[in-house]
């Protein structure tokens, strides 16, 4: 069966790219931060490379043209509504072009540790206008699988509260924060310190990430079970992708 | 989003933009433009296209390393008039005072596209740019630009000249060709904007009279804040 009907772009697309001859696949695995994604990105990884398959991973930001711009940034806190969208955006930009277009068009299976809908519902959060953001990131691609690792807040906070990662950013990093600014929307305002400002914006974003879902079609997963389970779903859902499209 | 540069802005001040091809003199009018407003006592504030510290340094960077696309050239100058615009345009706009901006969403629209981009996805991109009071578009036949551009120098730099395009390996010629598309998609953007186009090919003081008639007509009901009746000095030379 042929998937060339399919829209390739979720907007307006790269005019100047020709996409034609993209052969690989591109699977996202989406969920907010302390869900797990990454470490179940890694098993995937090894796993699909053990069948054979070229597998190039992505993750988000820092990308060869932003470098530490973003970070440096967000450091200054000198960011307002648009340019930390935008920010984002340039960054994914540069990654898509030069990183996963090149990749799927030579064959590989790549791996992208969150795409565009967390910037998106990170903008919603922030109160940008939800079309604007989303016309903002028509140039990407429509991915050929979307996992979203979905939790309740109340599962997420013993996964982000740890003594491990609470010790790691506080001391190790040098950071003096135990819990991340961003990812406790610490900018919003929102609650007198970071664990009460971390509940409320994980909690928008949880629900934006719901609103969303549809729309952007997310294959769900329960991400409260264990790591061993979350897995099995993923490899069912990316090894069914994956006989789908063999040629028959 | 809607498109807040086609609406009419909340703001008590007055936005003035000028726009047009390099050479099409609209920095020298917009200057004789603003010794006037300040002779008359209006508060006036003076802001630049692409001069904003958050991205520059990503920019150059790219631009060296020859590490931009279309796409990413596009959205970090955006970022940067995103930053500009909140920190250097609307302050001023919401004290009342005369902005007069050389350059502004038009420049994106006109150069991005001809670089690649597509026309819609670029002006959706700048969905939250504040509408201009008045934008001054400078229309000059390419020939004239080219003369005065190209006398009062030996070399064009490399993107200036838009030789990362393919144009031709030729600077002149690979300028010639990038400002005549460039030229192309700013007489779209002035229908479709509703730009008022100044005969920028008119001797300098012709041309100054026309554009102090559009402006004195458009301030007719701008009322400046007391508080800015006090006579400005800082950012006049």
């Amino acid at each position: 069966m042929s998937s060339s009907k399919k829209s390739v772009f979720l907007g307006t697309g790269l005019p100047y790219v020709d996409v034609n001859d993209i052969s690989g696949k591109l699977i996202v695995i989406e969920g907010t931060d302390g869900v797990g994604r990454t470490t179940q990105m890694e098993d995937l990884r090894q796993w699909l490379e053990v069948q054979g398959h070229g597998v190039v991973t992505t993750g988000w930001t820092r990308s060869p043209l932003m470098g530490k711009a973003i970070d440096e940034a967000k450091s200054g806190h000198s960011l307002n509504l648009h340019t930390f969208s935008l920010l984002y955006a340039a960054d994914f930009a540069d990654r898509l072009e030069h990183e996963i277009i090149p990749a799927l068009k030579s064959g590989f299976i790549v791996l992208a540790d969150r795409y565009i809908y967390t910037a998106l519902v990170r903008a919603i959060v922030r109160g940008a206008d939800e079309q604007w953001i989303r016309d903002v990131f028509g140039f990407a691609l429509v991915p050929d699988a979307v996992f979203y690792m979905k939790i309740q807040i109340e599962n997420l906070i013993p996964r982000v509260i740890t003594t491990r990662t609470l010790h790691e950013r506080y001391w190790a990093n040098g950071s003096g924060e135990g819990m991340d600014y961003w990812e406790s929307g610490m900018d919003l305002k929102l609650g007198e310190d970071f664990y009460d400002s971390f509940i409320e914006y994980q909690r928008r974003i949880l629900v934006e990430f719901e609103r969303i879902a549809k729309d952007y079609k997310f294959k769900v997963i329960d991400a409260s079970k264990g790591f061993e389970e979350v897995n099995r779903k993923l490899k069912e859902g990316i090894t069914a992708l994956l006989e789908e499209s063999k040629p028959a | 989003m809607p498109r807040l540069f086609e609406q009419e802005h909340p703001y008590p001040g007055r936005l003035i933009i000028v726009e047009g091809i390099d050479g099409s003199g609209k920095s020298t009018q917009l200057q004789l433009l603003q010794k006037w407003l300040v002779s008359l006592n209006y508060r006036v504030f003076f802001t630049e296209w692409n001069s904003s510290a958050l991205v520059n340094e990503t920019i150059r960077r790219g631009k060296k390393k020859n590490l931009l696309t279309p796409t990413t050239f596009s959205i970090l100058h955006a970022t940067d008039f995103a930053d500009r615009l909140m920190h250097l345009i609307i302050p001023p706009l919401k004290a009342g005072m005369v902005v007069l901006a050389d350059r502004y969403v038009y420049t994106a629209f006109s150069r991005d596209v001809v670089r690649g981009v597509d026309p819609s996805w670029v002006r959706s991109l700048y969905g939250f740019a504040v509408k201009p009071d008045i934008s001054l578009y400078f229309r000059v036949p390419i020939e004239i630009s080219l003369r005065r551009i190209l006398s009062g120098r030996t070399t064009l730099k490399f993107h200036e000249a838009g030789m990362d395009m393919g144009f031709s390996d030729d600077p002149n010629e690979s300028f010639t060709k990038l400002q005549g598309k460039i030229l192309e998609e700013y007489e779209r953007i002035a229908v479709e904007q509703n730009l008022t186009i100044i005969d920028a090919s008119l001797p300098i003081s012709i041309q100054q009279g026309t554009i102090r008639k559009i402006v004195q007509e458009k301030l007719k009901e701008y009322k400046p804040m007391p508080y800015l009746r006090k006579k400005e000095n800082v950012y006049v030379e």
